[in-house]
C-alpha cells in the first residue's frame, strides 16, 4: 500500500501525460518497457484489493538503478496483479526472464529423486550449501499491500502450520517482535535473523511498513531447515547445512516444503500458483520456482582466471559475495547459485548447480596443479 | 478502459476465513468480506479495526500517545475526499516507534481536510505538541508587520547569522505525503510562476533538482542552500520521497539572502537569512516576500492554506500556525558550560541546536537558537520572542565573560494565560 496511491482517483483529475513518471535517467526494466500510451492505458485499472499501477512502479520510479545491474522495478501487491497488468509484466518477465513468453508453460518439479548426485561435492571446497525459495498464500495480498490484520492472519496461519511439522523438521516460530534479548542473539549468532529491510528497492514498494509487527522467523532444532515470515514474501523457506551434501540439502528442501503445503490445504489454503508462472511472488524475479540453489565455495585461483565470467555464464550460474547479494567476496570464497528462476524446475536448476559447482571444483584443482583448464570448458547451457 | 475497470469492481467475492490476532495474543475466528463499494472508493479486504489497529506498545510518539484503539475504530473507515484514509496518516509513527527522550509527532496530513477528518486524533496531538492548544475553541494571531519588531540587531561579536523559516501550502492541491505527481509539478508550476514575477532585491532564479546542471550543484552545495532527498525514515515513511526529484527545486534571489525550497517536506519553505545580526532586517525581507508571493499566486486564482484554528496548514503538525523557526547562529562559550543554561532556554521559550540543524551537535560553542513555540503566538511575538531571548543570553555571556553572576529569567506567560 505504498502511500497516497490508494486514491487513484484523484490520479485521473489530471491527463496520463501530467501523471506519466520521468523515466529518462532510469535504468531498470520496468523503465524499458512503460511507455506514456501503456501507462495511460493502464492507469485507470485496479485489482480488486485495489492495487494500482503506480503501486506496482514506484519502487521502479524510485529507484532509477545502476548502470551495470539491472533491476526489476515493479512489484506485485497481490497475485491478480499479474493478470491486471499483463501488459506491462509480460515484457518485463520477458526481458528478465531470458525470453519467457506469455504463452510459456513453466514445470514444477519438487521430486528429489529426479536429482542425480549432488552428494559428493568436495567438502574441501564446498563449505555450505543451501537452497531456497518464496511461497505465496492465495487470496492474501503480497507485502507491499498487505494490511496489519492480513500480515497477522498470514502469521497466525503460517504459525500453526508449521508448528505441525514432526520428526527432523520439528522446530519453534520467534516473532520479531516479542523475542527475548537471548532468543535474539542466539538467531543472530546462527546467522537467521533477518533485519528490517534497508534497501531502497524494498522501502519504496512499501514492504517495511509496520515493522517487525507480523514478521517472525520459524527453524527447526537441528537449524538446518527455516522458513522467514513476512520479510520481503509472505514465505520464505531455505534448507541449508554445512559441507557440500547438496543432495540431502534439497531432499529436506522439498520434503519440507510439500509437508508445509499439505498442512495449508487442510486449513483450506493453498499456494499462489498457475501453470504459465508457476509460483507467484511478489518480486517478478522469483516467478517460477522462486529457487536459489547455491552453495559457498572456495575458489582463489578460478575466481583469478580471465574465463571465469565466462565459464560461469555457460553454466547458467552466477557468482556473489558469501554476505549475499550485493557483496563482495572474501578470501576467495565465493556464492555461487543459480541464475535462472523462471522456465525450468527446481530439479533442473538444483542439477545445474550440482554438476556446474563440480565442474568448478574440478577447474580449481587443476589451476592449483598449474594445469590448463582450456580442456574443461563447458557448453552454453 | 473504463469497462475494465467497472468490471472490476462490481464482481464481488466473499472469502471464508480467518484467524486474526489484535494488539494482545487473543485469537478469533471472524468471516471476511472483500467488499466493493461504489467507484468512488474501493473497500479492500476488510479485517475488523481490532485487527488492524497497529502494536504501538513500544512507541513514544504523540500519535501513539492518544490513538485509543476506540479513535481508531471510529475513524479508520474514513478517508478525506482525495482518498487520504488514517493508516497513512499515522503510517510514520506506526513505523518509527520514537526515542525515548525525543518525543516525534508521528503522523502527517495528506491535504488540508487531514485535519478536519481526522480531528479527533489530530486535536489531541495537537493540543500536546502545542502546549495545550486547542483547536476547537483558540483562534491563532497571524501578524507579518515587521515593522513592530524592536532591539532587532543583535552584537555581531557573538551572532554570525539571522535566519527565519516558515512553510506554505498551495490551497487544492495534496502535501507531500499524498500528492500524486501531476499535483506535485503543479505546485512546482504555480510557485515558480509566482517567484519569478519578484522584482529588486527579490528577484532570483529557479533550480530544478531534475535539471542542474554539475556546476549549478556544486554552487547550490557551496552556498549550504541544496538540499538531498530525505533519508530520514521520519520522511520516507509517509511517502514524502516518492518519485524523486521530480519536480523538486530551489529557488533563491541574487544576493542568497531569500531562498524557498520547493516541493520538500512541504510544498514550500521559504527561508530569509544573512550574515551577521540584523534579525528586524532579515524578518523584513521575510514579510515583503512571504506577501509578495501571495499577492502574485492570487492573481492567478491560488492562495494558500490557512484557517482561523490552525493558521498556515503544513504537512507535519508541529510546523502548524506560524510554521515559523527564527534562529540565529550564536556564540556562547562561557553560558554553554552553566548548568543553568537549560532552565534559561525553556524559560525564555527557546531551544538550542547545533548548527548542522536539528539533531546535530553543537561545534565549539557556536549554538543554533531559536523559538520553540509554533501555534497560538503570531509571527511578530515569536521572532519578538527570539529577539529578546538572544539579547538576554549575549548579555548573560557578558556578565560572565567580566565575572559578574547572571540569573535565571521568569519564564514567559503562555499564550493562554495573556
Amino acid at each position: 500500500m505504498p502511500f497516497g496511491n490508494t486514491h487513484n482517483q484523484l490520479k485521473l483529475k489530471y491527463t496520463a501525460d501530467q501523471e506519466y513518471p520521468d523515466l529518462s535517467k532510469h535504468n531498470n526494466h520496468m523503465s524499458k518497457v512503460l511507455t506514456p500510451v501503456m501507462y495511460a492505458h493502464l492507469r485507470d485499472k485496479q485489482t480488486p484489493s485495489g492495487f494500482t499501477l503506480d503501486d506496482v512502479i514506484q519502487t521502479g520510479v524510485d529507484n532509477p538503478g545502476h548502470p551495470f545491474i539491472m533491476t526489476v522495478g515493479c512489484v506485485a501487491g497481490d497475485e491478480e496483479t499479474y493478470e491486471v497488468f499483463k501488459e506491462l509484466l509480460d515484457p518485463v518477465i520477458q526481458d528478465r526472464h531470458g525470453g519467457y513468453k506469455p504463452t510459456d508453460k513453466h514445470k514444477t518439479d519438487l521430486n528429489p529423486d529426479h536429482l542425480k548426485g549432488g552428494d559428493d561435492l568436495d567438502p574441501n571446497y564446498v563449505l555450505s550449501s543451501r537452497v531456497r525459495t518464496g511461497r505465496s498464500i492465495r487470496g492474501f495480498c503480497l507485502p507491499p499491500h498487505c494490511s496489519r490484520g492480513e500480515r497477522r492472519a498470514i502469521e497466525t496461519l503460517s504459525n500453526d502450520a508449521l508448528r505441525s511439522l514432526s520428526g527432523d523438521l520439528k522446530g519453534k516460530y520467534y516473532a520479531l517482535k516479542d523475542m527475548t534479548d537471548e532468543e535474539q542473539q542466539q538467531l543472530i549468532d546462527d546467522h537467521f535473523l533477518f533485519d528490517k529491510p534497508v534497501s531502497p528497492l524494498l522501502l519504496a514498494s512499501g514492504m517495511g511498513r509496520d515493522w517487525p509487527d507480523g514478521r517472525g522467523i520459524w527453524h527447526n532444532d537441528n537449524k538446518t531447515f527455516l522458513v522467514w515470515v513476512n520479510e520481503e514474501d509472505h514465505l520464505r523457506v531455505i534448507s541449508m547445512q554445512k559441507g557440500g551434501n547438496m543432495k540431502e540439502v534439497f531432499n529436506r528442501f522439498c520434503t519440507g516444503l510439500t509437508k508445509i503445503e499439505t498442512l495449508f490445504k487442510q486449513k483450506g489454503h493453498s499456494f499462489m500458483w498457475n501453470e504459465h508462472l508457476g509460483y507467484v511472488l511478489t518480486c517478478p524475479s522469483n516467478l517460477g520456482t522462486g529457487l536459489r540453489g547455491g552453495v559457498h565455495v572456495k575458489l582463489p585461483n578460478l575466481s583469478k582466471h580471465d574465463k571465469f565470467g565466462e565459464v560461469l555464464k555457460r553454466l547458467r550460474l552466477q557468482k556473489r559475495g558469501t554476505g549475499g547479494v550485493d557483496t563482495a567476496a572474501v578470501g576467495g570464497v565465493f556464492d555461487i547459485s543459480n541464475a535462472d528462476r523462471l522456465g525450468f524446475s527446481e530439479v533442473e536448476l538444483v542439477q545445474m548447480v550440482v554438476d556446474g559447482v563440480k565442474l568448478l571444483v574440478d577447474m580449481e584443482k587443476r589451476l592449483e596443479k598449474g594445469q590448463s583448464i582450456d580442456g574443461l570448458m563447458p557448453a552454453q547451457k | 478502459m473504463a469497462s475494465t475497470f467497472s468490471r472490476i469492481l462490481s464482481s464481488k467475492r466473499s472469502v471464508g476465513i480467518l484467524s486474526l490476532i489484535g494488539a494482545g495474543s487473543i485469537t478469533t475466528a471472524l468471516f471476511l468480506n472483500k467488499e466493493y463499494v461504489d467507484a468512488g472508493s474501493i473497500v479492500r479486504r476488510r479485517y475488523p479495526a481490532s485487527a488492524e489497529y497497529p502494536d504501538l506498545r513500544k512507541h513514544n510518539n504523540c500519535m501513539a500517545s492518544h490513538l485509543t484503539p476506540a479513535i481508531y475504530g471510529k475513524l479508520c473507515g474514513k478517508s478525506t475526499p482525495n482518498g487520504y484514509t488514517l493508516d497513512e496518516a499515522i503510517q510514520t509513527g506506526v513505523d518509527n516507534p520514537g526515542h525515548p527522550f525525543i518525543k516525534t509527532v508521528g503522523m502527517v496530513a495528506g491535504d488540508e481536510e487531514s485535519y478536519e477528518v481526522f480531528a479527533e486524533l489530530l486535536d489531541p496531538v495537537i493540543k500536546e505538541r502545542h502546549n495545550g492548544y486547542d483547536p476547537q475553541t483558540m483562534i491563532h494571531p497571524t501578524d507579518l508587520d515587521a515593522s513592530k519588531i524592536r532591539s532587532g540587531q543583535f552584537d555581531e561579536r557573538y551572532v554570525l547569522s539571522s535566519r527565519v523559516r516558515t512553510g506554505r501550502s498551495i490551497r487544492g492541491l495534496s502535501l507531500p505525503p499524498a500528492c500524486t505527481r501531476a499535483e506535485r509539478r503543479e505546485v512546482e508550476r504555480v510557485v515558480v510562476d509566482a517567484l519569478n514575477g519578484l522584482q529588486g532585491e527579490l528577484k532570483g532564479q529557479y533550480y530544478s533538482l531534475t535539471q542542474m546542471t554539475d556546476r549549478e550543484q556544486q554552487q547550490l552545495i557551496d552556498d549550504h542552500f541544496l538540499f538531498d532527498k530525505p533519508v530520514s525514515p521520519l520522511l520516507t515513511c509517509a511517502g514524502m520521497a516518492r518519485d524523486w526529484p521530480d519536480a523538486r527545486g530551489i529557488w533563491h534571489n541574487n544576493e542568497k539572502t531569500f531562498l524557498v525550497w520547493i516541493n520538500e517536506e512541504d510544498h514550500t519553505r521559504v527561508i530569509s537569512m544573512e550574515k551577521g545580526g540584523n534579525m528586524k532586517r532579515v524578518f523584513e525581507r521575510f514579510c515583503m516576500g512571504l506577501k509578495e508571493v501571495e499577492r502574485l499566486i492570487m492573481e492567478k486564482g491560488w492562495e494558500f492554506m490557512w484557517n482561523e484554528k490552525l493558521g498556515y496548514i503544513l504537512t507535519c503538525p508541529s510546523n502548524l500556525g506560524t510554521g515559523l523557526r527564527a534562529g540565529v547562529h550564536v556564540k556562547l562559550p562561557r553560558l554553554s558550560k552553566d548548568v543553568r543554561l537549560a532552565k534559561i532556554l525553556d524559560n525564555l521559550r527557546l531551544q538550542k541546536r547545533g548548527t548542522g540543524g536539528v539533531d546535530t551537535a553543537a561545534v565549539g560553542s557556536t549554538f543554533d537558537i531559536s523559538n520553540l513555540d509554533r501555534l497560538g503566538k503570531s509571527e511578530v511575538e515569536l521572532v519578538q520572542t527570539v529577539v529578546d531571548g538572544v539579547n538576554y543570553l549575549i548579555e548573560c555571556e557578558k556578565r560572565l565573560e567580566r565575572g559578574q553572576d547572571i540569573r535565571v529569567p521568569p519564564p514567559l506567560t503562555q499564550f493562554w494565560e495573556k
